[in-house]
């Protein structure tokens, strides 16, 4: 075993990749400073930048993925994909559906999400659960350096498009490019288990779609992805302390959900507690309680997300992301 | 309306020593997150805000503090919005790359390219509303590629709208040399879709000035949008932290966290053959070349001083005006920080 942090695990694994596969390419805006270590060894036929233009380019990688590459394509934050939606929404999402199963778009898009940084609402959106809301896409979110190697390498061998959300809050570059800048006079909540681990000598794919248990617990499942599951394992600590069992449970993957694992879960637990950054209406957070409820479950429900547009005041940004505090009042409120 | 160089030069000053103070926020950990800067497009800026007028509007990109400042925003709002505190600008909800002022119909994004609809929108609403008002878009060179401006840039032309389009050049997009991922000359592109293109030294402020009044006469008189390409250096390149500054400046400090896991990487088994590599390499080392032959490590360059060297022929006047400006920036200051948070 070795130890990483979160984002030089993603690049080991492509790097892994890369080597064994010549048809992965990657680009994206700034993509020779960013990607600098992977220009080096793979030389820049395979690592190039691309303008500011991400229509263009996320459109052609969708394209390109359905000739015959397997491009990755990196965008500057989640929040972007506004810019060029149609690329994802009308086009790499459907061609499966529309060839009849005969053609697909494998292309990976990368893209840091998430906030805790002081950004503003234009850069710190989660916005997996607007992704999943679309069939044909895949959406990974992984919380550890060791899943987010392994994802990144199962979003490579995926046959369809992967949309890979790497949190900038466990990404030791990217709070350094965007947050601090060098400067060593601001502090963020970084959660220690997210941001650096232990990963496998040689990468093997984390299965897409497979859900799994950080603690377990019998009282209540919490259920969360990315940094809310760190959040969720502080909360759980402070309760264990006070006599509450509470599960967390990482989803790994948004779509396709690991129904199986949360209904099991929830219909032993009977309390279901979803922390979900991303926003709370007609999200993530609303799909879990559809999933049990279908399964013919029945449980208690609360969730903990962000139901605004994120202030830029840091102070004010703690409160409206899922933090410890929510979820411990939300799960005291759950087991009265 | 005649050439002011001293109103102008107050302009440029008054921004410089408030983006100043900013970085020093920023610097000690009042400012979370991204700051980009406006120091070094300051001609720019006021060559061109100093001909609004009321109903004139601003589409701002993520760097428009000093065009805020210029246009009549009180500075001590916009400090305490980019410290974070409920009675600044925007309720501390903004921040710098959002900054929304309705009074000065001026609204910012931090989405690149985003100026071109806002200010077309702005400029459509004109046409009905206000008759002879314009509205301005502020964005840099890397903008240019993004869709969306260029179909705004038809969509001005194509519906006869007064908007006043302006490239702040400086070379690079983000972290990137735009000429790297740039075809063709941005002032043809604009010329291809029926829209004026002029060429301007944006380091001189009374050039500016000048060829901005010409194309907001031409807007206000119902002749249509015009392109502006300003030339510029951005002294904190894209944002303050730059990644290839702190290199060049800090080069010991920085140094080693890049270059162990580069050469680390380059040697690593599996990969592309040797000469591609050093292409690689090659890519890399010319973004740390460009940055150390700069243009924006050349005083020369910056538009504050070459205003200066006209105002010298009265330097008592010169001082003075300083010495006021100065002034009135420590008195902002004091507000802004005796409140604390409210």
């Amino acid at each position: 075993m070795r130890t990483m942090f979160f984002t030089q695990a993603i690049d080991d694994a492509l790097g892994q990749a890369m080597a064994d596969d010549p048809r992965i390419v990657l680009f994206g805006e700034d993509i020779p400073l960013l990607r600098r270590n992977l220009l080096v060894r793979f030389g820049p036929k395979r690592v190039r930048g691309a303008p500011i233009s991400e229509s263009a380019f996320l459109g052609a990688g969708v394209a390109a993925a359905m000739s015959g590459l397997r491009p990755v394509v990196e965008l500057y934050m989640v929040d972007f994909l506004g810019v060029c939606m149609d690329a994802l929404l009308n086009h790499a999402a459907k061609v499966e559906a529309f060839s009849g199963g005969k053609w697909t778009a494998p292309v990976v898009v990368r893209a840091p999400c998430g906030g805790g940084y002081g950004d503003g609402g234009q850069h710190e959106q989660s916005l997996w659960g607007w992704l999943a809301h679309v069939p044909g896409l895949t959406i990974l979110v992984p919380s550890t350096p060791a899943d987010a190697g392994g994802l990144m390498l199962a979003a490579l061998q995926h046959d369809g498009p992967v949309i890979f959300l790497e949190h900038k809050l466990l990404s030791e570059t990217w709070l350094e490019f965007l947050g601090s800048g060098g400067r060593r006079t601001v502090q963020f909540g970084v959660p220690a288990e997210g941001a650096k681990g232990a990963v496998p000598n040689k990468w093997e794919p984390v299965p897409i779609g497979k859900a799994v248990f950080r603690r377990e617990g019998s009282d209540i499942t919490i259920v969360s992805v990315g940094v809310g599951v760190h959040r969720a394992l502080e909360a759980a600590k402070i309760l264990e302390t006070e006599g509450i069992s509470a599960g967390v449970l990482d989803l790994r993957t948004v779509s396709p959900l690991d129904k199986t694992v949360v209904c099991e879960a929830v219909a032993k637990s009977g309390r279901l507690l979803v922390v979900d950054e991303d926003y709370e209406g007609f999200g993530l957070s609303g799909e879990l309680s559809a999933v049990v409820l279908e399964a013919g479950i029945s449980c208690k429900y609360a969730r903990v997300c962000t139901q605004t547009t994120i202030p830029y005041a840091r102070h004010l940004e703690d409160q409206i992301l899922p933090n410890k505090q929510r979820i411990y009042a939300s799960i005291r409120k759950l087991t009265q | 309306m005649s050439l002011d160089l001293w109103s102008l030069y107050t302009l440029m000053l008054k921004s410089r020593l408030l983006e100043e103070a900013i970085a020093r926020f920023w610097y000690d950990g009042l400012i979370s997150g991204e700051m980009h800067l406006g120091t070094g497009e300051e001609a720019i800026i006021a060559g061109v805000v100093a001909h609004l007028r009321d109903g004139d509007a601003m589409a701002l990109d993520h760097r428009g503090t000093s065009a805020l400042l210029m246009r009549g925003v009180d500075p001590v709002l916009i400090l305490r919005e980019l410290l974070g505190y409920e009675d600044g600008l925007c309720g501390g909800r903004g921040g710098h790359m959002h900054l929304f002022s309705k009074e000065h119909l001026t609204a910012s994004s931090g989405i690149v390219g985003a100026e071109g609809p806002t200010a077309v929108g702005f400029a459509l609403s004109a046409q009905y509303l206000r008759p002879g008002a314009i509205a301005t878009a502020f964005f840099g060179d890397g903008a240019m590629n993004q869709g969306m401006l260029m179909e705004s840039i038809n969509l001005a032309s194509a519906w006869n709208l007064p908007v006043l389009f302006v490239c702040k050049d400086d070379g690079w997009a983000i972290t990137t040399q735009s000429k790297q991922v740039t075809g063709g000359d941005l002032g043809e592109r604009a010329r291809g879709l029926g829209v004026p293109a002029v060429e301007v030294d944006g380091g001189d402020v009374s050039a500016v000035w000048e060829a901005a009044g010409r194309a907001i006469e031409s807007a206000r008189s119902g002749q249509g949008p015009t392109f502006l390409h300003a030339r510029c250096v951005h002294f904190e390149g894209h944002f303050l932290g730059f990644q290839l500054i702190r290199m060049v400046r800090a080069p010991f400090r920085e140094m080693p966290g890049i270059t162990i896991p580069l050469t680390l990487s380059f040697l690593h088994s599996g990969g592309a053959a040797l000469h591609e590599r050093l292409e690689g390499l090659k890519a890399v080392l010319a973004a740390v070349l460009a940055t150390l032959r700069d243009p924006r490590r050349d005083s020369a360059n910056d538009p504050l001083r070459r205003a200066r060297t006209t105002l010298q022929s009265d330097t008592a006047r010169l001082e003075e005006l300083e010495e006021q400006v100065e002034k009135e920036l420590s008195n902002v200051l004091s507000t802004v920080l005796a409140g604390g948070p409210s």
